[in-house]
């Protein structure tokens, strides 16, 4: 793929031949490489350098027009800007998009650090390690039939005719591995674990082999659970999975187009129980594929969305900024229609709890580890939800693993619901979290 | 002495090769036919390349006005390698013949294989002549043929000026439709070679209404392969009607008490119950991955008598139909089940050679950043011997699923998914709306109970996600009866 200099050096010749005087560009190459292996065989490497670019065209009434290609030749982005021109006639009249007010202003430590990556035989042999230890941390598991080995490098950038121009560049690697197990007379169990890190030397694969067997390993031991009312208790990853299915509580563009559940006079209002508080935050340490800006050139930042319960702050492009009279925070993305989403959440403890809950001394309490069907069973606009589970009913301490059952709710009603927020906090895919204990919910089972 | 003029390994650098870029056609046959030679040379045992051209454009009608035009142009490869059971996939952008030589060499080179020595000979693959159903079936002046951007726009605003009419209570109502063309090229070192063109269409409402406390939210979609027409058809007039009418009911609905129930699935995206509980699972590769309890299952009854079921990539418009799969092989009708007894599964090449199933035309992929797997494609439980009556009459209480959302199943066969409108049965009558109904059960049981199929089979589109990627198919059913699962409530 051509550099950032010289991809900006076709936009603007390209833009003078068509008489566009004004245009941006966001754009991404990707070079990664992932494997997956199959009873100490190796099965499938997949590897890939991939680019792609979104430019933006405004024309002389000033509407916008949008094209994504991944051709970024010089013919490709003469096609590309001359469809975009061509698209901006059709352009929204009212609250076009414009330029970011911050796409220019400087950012300190931009990422530029990448790690070189591993030959795939390393990454295979890595791999073959980790079935095998699976394979042999317990006689039940018999198979380990999703499981992913993977390094990528990312370079992205922005530039717009104004002079904006940033890059950034970073590597990641990541194992998921989801083992099954089988026995006489019972049914399949399964589970999985990932880890991210920024490099394959010090991703935690051991740990995510140990997680991957203790989970699985505790759903051997299963039993269906009564219908009725119980004291729930989400894992990081769940509740944050959950928090993330109904984050237009949090998108300003959400809030304009009526699609929230929020309104723009809901900032100030109590939301959740004041035990939690809740940030946007991309620039967190433990973000490992943290980006310096967003779709827009907007440097990113830590925003906060809840603080002891009450709502302070929405997420916002250039655009729902203008017209909310606030900052853009860092998390849009480029295209006809800014849309908007989070980048990495804090969820912590607001203030210390009057009451200190345990798994080790509750009695009969459902612990959730992971929700499953989201797209399904989240009617996001309604803010109800319905979804099946994998997790334990904890009594004293002593896990059994709950078979088929499902938790529903309102999501407005579980954050007022909260009743103790944990201390530590775990990182997942996307953030990090404590253990968030609910009053009662609704479990369907048996 | 004879001369040769085979090709020499040290001669790749010279060589000169002016495919034509805008379209694939039969110029592609010397690069590619040079590049799988050049790939057996090194010791692949298969080498296969796709190569893609996408035109993608989206519209987005938000109440009175157009917010978003996204037109999207992609251009890209993947050269597959097989060495024994092991196979290596790699993409690019680049479709010069030095982008694609450098990709294959580094597939070549992750399997551990290096390009022959230049004095080496480059075995000849003689392709077969180009098949060309985008020819053949007059698909090569679709595109053109497609409504403009501007008709795109005063269709989806006439359709949300009607929803306005027919709905009450609106919060907000949305009409969204895309328009996906993409050109494939397969060239395989079994000699394969062939081009198609496919066009699918989408277009749907998204309708909130709210009355104080209560929502409901609402979404409805059409789709179609084949039809450049296609949106200047779209019944936007019943469309708006009847998601109008389900917001009006489900706005003030109950919630389902949990439990288990008989239930009547309706027919049309009804379809989704077998796609999840079954569809999946008749994939080679989840036979692959062990994670289908039907594995040694052929012929064998896996399901209720009552039930036959298929998969097909040809049925007219519906939005899975192909010519060809992704690796180039026609498709084909698929038995699947008949009267409760296994007959097939869908195998891709790979799926097939690692399982011993015969192709079916299945390996299809969303782009060519993704290896083809064994995929569905129009996939339906065909019509049985009851009527809708028959079916309500054996119920004295459980639930009607009119319009169900979208589902998954996992890896041990349990399966999922939500109904987005529903309504309690009595004593064989329907009596009330209800809401937040999810549906969970083990594909293994639910087989066996679903007992009734009525005679209205209607297809349905959808979108479907799984190793290769997000894939356009059609779920499809008569009115079914499911003699007991469990329904997630609260």
């Amino acid at each position: 793929m051509p550099n950032i200099n010289e991809i900006a050096s076709y936009a603007k010749d390209n833009a003078n031949k068509l008489g566009i005087k004004k245009f941006d560009v966001y754009g991404s190459t990707v070079d990664e490489t992932s494997v997956q292996v199959d009873q100490g065989e190796p099965k499938q490497v997949k590897a890939s350098n991939r680019s792609g670019v979104t430019v933006r065209v405004w024309n002389e009434d000033n509407t916008m027009g949008v094209t994504s290609t991944t051709d970024v030749d010089p013919k490709g982005l003469e096609l590309a800007l001359k469809t975009a021109y061509e698209a901006s006639f059709f352009g929204v009249k009212e609250n076009v998009p414009d330029f970011s007010p911050e796409a220019t202003i400087p950012i300190p430590n931009t990422p530029d650090d990448k790690s070189p990556q591993a030959p795939v035989s390393e990454l295979i042999s890595k791999l073959l390690l980790a079935e095998q230890e699976l394979l042999i941390f317990h006689p039940a598991i018999k198979g380990v039939p999703y499981n992913g080995l993977a390094q990528r490098d990312i370079d992205r950038f922005y530039l717009n005719s104004e002079g904006a121009a940033r890059t950034e560049s970073h590597s990641l690697a990541s194992v998921y591995l989801y083992s099954k197990t089988e026995e006489e007379g019972k049914k399949p169990r399964s589970a999985g674990a990932f880890r991210i890190n920024q490099s394959l030397d010090n991703l935690d694969i051991h740990g995510c082999i140990k997680e991957t067997a203790d989970k699985t390993i505790s759903h051997l031991n299963y039993e269906k659970i009564k219908t009725g009312k119980y004291r729930v208790v989400f894992s990081p990853e769940a509740f944050l999975s959950l928090l993330g299915a109904f984050s237009n509580l949090f998108n300003a563009q959400s809030i304009l187009d009526k699609q929230s559940l929020s309104t723009p006079d809901d900032l100030g209002k109590q939301i959740a129980s004041s035990l939690i508080s809740v940030c946007d935050d991309a620039l967190h340490p433990a973000n490992v594929g943290a980006e310096s800006f967003d779709g827009e050139g907007t440097p990113t930042r830590k925003v906060s969305l809840i603080e002891n319960g009450i709502l302070t702050g929405f997420l916002h492009s250039a655009g729902t900024a203008k017209r909310m009279n606030a900052k853009p925070t860092g998390n849009a993305s480029i295209g006809a229609k800014v849309s908007i989403s989070p980048n990495f959440y804090h969820v912590f403890a607001a203030k210390n709890s009057e009451q200190e809950l345990s798994l080790e001394t509750a009695e009969n309490v459902v612990f959730i580890d992971d929700l499953q069907a989201l797209h399904a069973g989240v009617k996001s606009l309604q803010g109800s939800f319905s979804l099946p589970f994998d997790g334990w009913i904890v009594n004293k301490g002593v896990k059994t693993s709950i078979e088929s059952a499902t938790v529903a709710g309102d999501f407005l009603e579980l954050l007022k619901s909260i009743i103790y927020v944990e201390k530590e906090v775990e990182l997942t895919p996307g953030g990090v979290a404590p253990r968030i204990w609910i009053d009662e919910l609704s479990i369907t089972g048996d | 002495m004879l001369t040769s003029t085979l090709l020499l390994s040290n001669q790749l650098p010279t060589l000169q090769y002016s495919s034509t870029p805008e379209r694939f056609d039969e110029t592609w046959e010397a690069p590619l036919a040079t590049l799988l030679g050049l790939g057996r040379a090194a010791g692949a045992d298969f080498i296969e390349f796709f190569l893609e051209r996408r035109n993608y454009i989206s519209c987005l009608a938000e109440d009175d006005a157009i917010t978003s035009i996204s037109p999207s142009l992609a251009t890209g490869a993947g050269v597959r390698v097989f060495r024994g059971k092991a196979d290596c996939y790699v993409s690019t952008n680049n479709l010069s013949f030095s982008g694609l030589k450098t990709a294959l060499e580094k597939g070549l080179s992750i399997l551990g294989l290096h390009l022959p020595a230049p004095s080496n000979f480059i075995p000849e693959i003689n392709l077969e002549l180009l098949r060309d159903y985008a020819t053949k079936r007059g698909k090569d002046g679709w595109l053109p043929l497609c409504s403009s951007i501007r008709e795109m726009g005063e269709v989806l605003l006439d359709g949300t000026a009607h929803l306005k009419r027919k709905a009450s209570h609106v919060q907000s109502r949305r009409a969204t439709y895309f328009r996906d063309w993409q050109e494939v090229l397969v060239a395989a070192s079994d000699g394969t070679f062939a081009r198609d063109i496919r066009l699918t269409q989408s277009v749907g409402f998204n309708l909130l209404c709210a009355d104080g406390a209560n929502r409901a939210s609402i979404g409805e979609r059409a789709g179609n392969t084949s039809d450049a027409n296609f949106l200047r058809t779209w019944d936007y007039q019943q469309a708006s009607e009847q998601i109008a009418e389900s917001a009006g009911k489900m706005l003030y609905a109950d919630y389902v008490e949990s439990g288990t129930y008989p239930i009547i699935m309706a027919n049309h995206f009804g379809g989704v119950i077998f796609h999840e509980a079954c569809g999946h699972l008749l994939e080679t590769t989840q036979i692959e991955r062990k994670t289908t309890p039907f594995a040694d299952k052929k012929g064998e009854k896996i399901a209720h008598e009552s039930l036959t079921a298929w998969d097909e990539g040809r049925a007219e418009n519906a939005f899975g139909t192909i010519d060809m799969d992704d690796e180039g092989m026609p498709a084909q009708r698929t038995l699947l089940i008949e009267k409760g007894v296994l007959k097939n599964f869908l195998a891709d090449r790979a799926g097939s050679s690692r399982t011993g199933h015969p192709r079916t035309g299945s390996g299809r992929r969303q782009n060519y950043t993704f290896a083809a797997a064994s995929r569905m494609r129009n996939t339906y439980i065909a019509t049985g011997e009851h009527t809708n009556e028959d079916l309500f009459a054996s119920i004295d209480k459980g639930i009607y699923c009119k319009k169900m959302g979208g589902g998954s199943v996992g890896a041990t066969g349990q399966f999922n998914f939500g109904v987005d409108e529903a309504y309690l049965i009595e004593n064989g009558k329907i009596t009330k709306p209800l809401k937040g109904a999810i549906l969970i059960g083990e594909a293994k049981e639910i087989m066996n109970k679903i007992s009734m199929c009525s005679q209205d089979l209607e297809l349905a589109p959808g979108f479907c996600g799984s190793v290769s990627g997000s894939i356009y198919t059609t779920v499809g059913q008569p009115h079914i009866k499911v003699d007991s699962i469990t329904v997630g409530g609260r």
